[in-house]
């Protein structure tokens, strides 16, 4: 029985507050926690492969395929457990994203960015021809269950809060202990200096490719989130500036800790939406100079204002 | 090198702060909502592009003219029968919302306009994407919304049972139906048929549905080519020499904004158009911009009877004149469309009977299945259970004189019932089957 | 027969503007190891530059064609160098020494701000300056026809490739340049003022950014946006290519351009694709672009 680090009790109660919010939050802001929360989770595969030293401008290719599963698996296959659609994109993503890896993990920095966006916009072309799926205007997603459970009316944004968080909180607690693991460990050798890792006998490309992997499953649990909450799926999930997205909530948040993602998709959501409010004539300006800002003054990103008291004092 | 940056441990305190002071007052901000709006006002939300390529040729011009109408509703200056002030009596008040960002954004967008900002209406949507994405969660929140603009023949085919979803315009199915009755009726003897559309939702349904249209009407026509460049993709050389080597008599296109007059441009300078005769499905946009550039004859359509094809009214010579002055140009189609919502809008309200603010209930149920004046002249929403409008849709020629400007001749119409499937009937099929219940006279 | 032809003359066409809009990102990418999303930026100020400036002149009265096009170069070269000036000095060397990562977010967040500090000068009505384009009329080739104003282009492009290929291989600032690509650190330890020429690079870089939008903005209607469609045409050259090589982004544009002729002429269902296919095509077998430099590795 593994004891429960500081960390993971943190998450854990965390996780619980963001369910329990659902309770006194007005509907709009649990529908947005529920699309940050899902949003966090695509975020997490980019910090994965972030952690290994690349960058990945086609995260959007997962988080597409998941939410395509959910709303393909609704609408042809006639499943309706929102759980089985998650599971479904998932293994419509890892199977893909084995075949990828084997191409992608011989890439690294620029070439392995473009790479994974030409992929990621190569799909976006497929769905943006296929009529059938309704090319870009997408299709609508079927009402979910889950394992029975039908959410009356109204209180269908606090049970997708709710499966966003269970699932969440899962990925974080695997991710907690996977970065403390020899598997992330060996990730972050790489980022230094992989020709040392391949001396001291480790597979260099075994250990991406399996990070690779698990990080196209995070996004596609963020996609599948996703589609099931806004009850639509379009190509533009798989755009290239949809990834952009989620590498720089990845950057707004640094790598340093697992709730990191969380904090900075919280963040670059509601910021993003105010300013969509309060300047709907400008509201890119305040994203890009709110970016800037934490960039210039943070660029360990938010998280590290929280440690600065860790780190001895120069 | 380089002087290090890193904060000084007062500037980190100060950013600190400042930070956790912006994420919590963002949560109370979130908490407490937005403050309704004031006692004696009606707030609409209204959401059209602002950003992007669509902004140019039609988000801002719609919100210009949502401007323009607003205020002469509030002062009670608009022609009869709307010339009371406000709508029931209550003063207008607008929430502008960039429609960018894709549908996932606008469904939040769209709950964000209703739950945290309490507008009491939306009206909106360009995109077709978006009206699909949207028009679920309207009927969730029990909202009164009404779609100005997007032509997707999906949208009420799978929207079920609607009650507070309308549309005021008219769909791509519409455009292309009407397209191919003025070819029948103004070029009968012409075989080779060539399209560009943009490679995207629109573009697709648009020549599908111009290519079953024109094989019903002139079975015999050849469809030489399609090219379907990208969105956006603004420089169309090769699209144009390869239309050339097929040597068309018609090219037909659905492109929009500024890839339309780039196209336009580009292909009559590279004397496309002088071998062949555009036809401009949403060519009313560049009516007042393309000036010598398109050729006398080319065929524009504007989406039915809007922008420089609004028939002679009170409320149309009021609206050309109202705009021009506020805005410096005529109005386009996008701007004549925005103008009938927010008359469908006072509409519904001035006559739903109710005491102060109607709720959406009311609204919906004023407005399903009305008849009503507008800029275009009579609207009725007949299609769609009462939810969506049918309208003629005109075509005409584009002339232009450096001293006359431009001007419309040769226009057609077509009334609603020709051009649009009766309800219970596939687009598609209907076309297909040869258009049955049509009525074209 | 003839399309083949088409597919020659389309496809030079189409490559020597992607030339022109990749040159200037790949100076910059190899000097400075900046993957510069901001470029489509510059490309956009470039294009609304030029249109308003061609729009002005029309609108006034003028009617010189020389004229037009000196304000088409000249705006665009000098909004160029100056917003690259201000970009590079303000807010890129506030970055140098840092990840090269975080560069990439400053460029993106530089674009976005960009794309709306436009969007509030100039409006969203689209520029429509066509007439230098419609000025320089058409050649006839049977059923062929060729504008004469892409002729130009092509012939623009061949210019600035030549005069950076010199500038690059036979001029002393050019083999510092060079040396600053294939190691900077070495370089700077050789008494190379890296910064000044980071300054220089950014400031042509931009510059060659606008003038591919300048020469671009009668062709088509300058509306907002552009910028963001221009960009990952221009990294999937620039890769495919090899960072840092002049030649490299003229073969890349060369392959690139007669790949996607060749698809509209005959397979137009792969045109969306064709560009990616190609680039990943070429890094499966040279796996840093066609003239890249395998950097050596640091142990």
């Amino acid at each position: 029985m593994m004891r429960l680090q500081k960390t993971e009790i943190l998450l854990v109660v965390t996780a619980l507050a963001l369910g329990l919010s659902s309770l006194i939050s007005p509907d709009w802001l649990v529908f947005t926690s529920t699309l940050a929360v899902a949003a966090a989770l695509v975020v997490m595969g980019v910090v994965m492969l972030m952690r290994a030293g690349l960058i990945s401008f086609g995260q959007g290719l997962f988080y597409c395929i998941g939410g395509y599963a959910v709303g393909l698996g609704g609408r042809f296959l006639g499943v309706t457990d929102a759980l089985a659609l998650v599971g479904m994109g998932i293994v419509a993503t890892v199977a893909l994203a084995m075949l990828l890896g084997l191409l992608l993990t011989r890439y690294r920095e620029i070439f392995f960015a473009m790479l994974t966006l030409a992929f990621s916009m190569i799909l976006y072309g497929i769905l943006v021809k296929s009529h059938g799926l309704g090319s870009t205007d997408g299709f609508g997603v079927v009402d979910w269950s889950i394992l029975g459970y039908q959410p009356d009316q109204g209180d269908e944004s606090a049970t997708g809060l709710w499966l966003a968080v269970v699932l969440a909180l899962a990925a974080a607690l695997f991710l907690n202990r996977y970065f403390q693991s020899s598997l992330g460990l060996a990730c972050e050798a790489i980022r230094e200096n992989e020709v040392r890792v391949e001396y001291m006998g480790i597979s260099r490309r075994q250990v991406l490719y399996i990070n690779y992997v698990i990080a196209a499953a995070l996004g596609s649990i963020g996609g599948s989130l996703t589609a099931l909450t806004a009850g639509h799926v379009d190509p533009t999930m798989a755009y290239w500036t949809i990834s952009g997205e989620f590498v720089f909530i990845a950057l707004l948040g640094g790598t340093g800790h697992v709730a990191a993602p969380f904090i900075a998709a919280f963040i670059f959501i509601l910021v993003r939406t105010y300013a969509v409010e309060l300047f709907p004539n400008s509201w890119q300006l305040i994203l890009g100079v709110v970016l800037l800002l934490i960039i210039l003054f943070l660029p360990k990103g938010i998280w590290s204002l929280f440690t600065r008291k860790q780190r001895a004092q120069a | 090198m380089g002087h290090s940056l890193q904060p000084k441990p007062w500037q980190r305190t100060l950013l600190g702060t400042a930070t956790s002071l912006a994420i919590a007052s963002g949560g109370i901000m979130g908490f407490a909502g937005s403050a309704s709006a004031q006692e004696g006002t009606f707030k609409v939300g209204l959401v059209t592009f602002l950003s992007g390529g669509a902004s140019g040729p039609f988000g801002v011009p719609a919100a210009q003219a949502a401007e323009t109408v607003i205020k002469a509703i509030n002062e009670g200056t608009l022609p009869a029968p709307y010339n009371t002030k406000g709508v029931n009596g209550l003063q207008l008040e607008s929430v502008v919302i960039d429609e960018a960002g894709g549908p996932t954004k606008q469904v939040e967008e769209y709950r964000n306009l209703v739950q945290r900002q309490n507008v009491d209406a939306v009206i909106g949507y360009i995109s077709s994407g978006d009206c699909l994405a949207v028009s679920p969660v309207a009927e969730e929140l029990k909202t009164f919304t009404i779609a100005f603009d997007c032509g997707t023949p999906r949208l009420f085919p799978e929207l079920e049972s609607p009650k507070y979803f309308f549309r005021t315009g008219l769909d791509a199915t519409a455009d292309n139906v009407g397209a191919a009755h003025y070819l029948k009726e103004t070029r009968p003897d012409i075989t080779r048929v060539a399209g560009i559309q943009q490679n995207y939702a629109w573009g697709q349904d648009s020549w599908n549905d111009f290519q079953l249209s024109m094989k019903q009407l002139m079975p015999g026509t050849e469809f030489v080519d399609n090219q379907t460049p990208q969105i956006f993709q603004g420089s169309y050389g090769t699209e144009i020499s390869a239309l050339q080597t097929s040597r068309p008599e018609i090219v037909h296109s659905s492109m929009w904004g500024g890839d339309m007059e780039a196209f336009v441009a580009q292909a009559n300078v590279r004397g496309l158009l002088d071998q062949a005769t555009a036809v401009l499905t949403t060519g009313e946009s560049g009516f007042n911009r393309f000036k010598d550039q398109a050729p006398d004859g080319t065929i524009i359509g504007g989406r039915g009877p809007f922008g420089a094809f609004m028939p002679d009214n009170d409320l149309s010579e009021w609206f050309s004149k109202a705009y021009e002055a506020q805005h410096g140009v005529p109005p386009s189609y996008p701007s004549s469309k925005m103008a009938q919502a927010l008359l469908a809008l006072k509409y519904a309200a001035d006559n739903s009977g109710a005491e102060g603010k109607p709720s959406d209930e009311q609204l919906a149920s004023t407005l399903k299945s009305a008849t009503f004046e507008s800029v275009s002249g009579t609207v009725r929403m007949a299609l769609s259970g009462g939810h969506q409008a049918l309208q003629p849709m005109y075509y005409g020629e584009y002339h232009y004189s450096p001293e006359t400007g431009p001007e419309l001749r040769n226009v057609r119409s077509y009334t609603g019932a020709c051009v649009s499937p009766p309800d219970g009937h596939d687009a598609q099929e209907w076309i297909k089957n040869g258009f049955p219940e049509a009525n074209c006279n | 027969m003839l399309t083949i032809w088409a597919i020659l003359i389309d496809g030079l066409i189409y490559a020597s503007w992607l030339f022109l809009v990749a040159a200037g990102l790949t100076v910059i990418y190899g000097v400075m190891r900046i993957l510069n999303m901001a470029h489509g930026s510059l490309y956009a100020l470039g294009a609304y530059a030029s249109a308003s400036s061609i729009g002005w002149y029309y609108a006034s009265g003028g009617d010189q064609l020389w004229i037009a096009f000196a304000l088409l170069a000249g705006c665009a070269i000098v909004i160029g160098a100056i917003a690259g000036f201000i970009m590079e000095r303000g807010i890129l060397r506030l970055m140098y020494g840092r990840d090269e990562v975080l560069m990439l977010i400053v460029t993106f967040a530089l674009l976005l701000i960009l794309e709306d500090l436009m969007k509030l000068v100039w409006g969203t009505t689209p520029y429509f300056a066509y007439q230098p384009y419609a000025a320089l009329g058409r050649f006839n080739f049977g059923v062929l026809t060729v504008s004469g104003y892409q002729i130009m282009v092509v012939g623009v492009s061949v210019v600035v490739g030549t005069i950076l290929w010199f500038w690059l291989e036979r001029t002393r600032t050019g083999k510092i340049l060079r040396s600053i690509i294939h190691d900077r650190e070495v370089s700077e330890a050789m008494g190379v003022n890296v910064r000044r020429m980071f300054t220089m690079t950014f400031v042509i870089g931009a510059s060659l950014g606008a003038i591919a939008g300048g020469v671009t903005a009668p062709i088509i209607s300058v509306v907002p946006g552009i910028g963001v469609e221009v960009i990952v045409v221009a990294f999937a050259v620039v890769v495919t290519g090899g960072l840092g090589s002049i030649t490299g982004a003229a073969i890349g544009a060369l392959i690139v351009g007669l790949a996607r002729a060749a698809s509209i002429h005959t397979m137009p269902e792969l045109e969306l694709f064709i560009i990616y296919a190609v680039m990943a095509l070429v890094l499966i077998f040279r796996p840093n672009g066609l003239f890249g430099q395998a950097t050596a590795r640091k142990i």
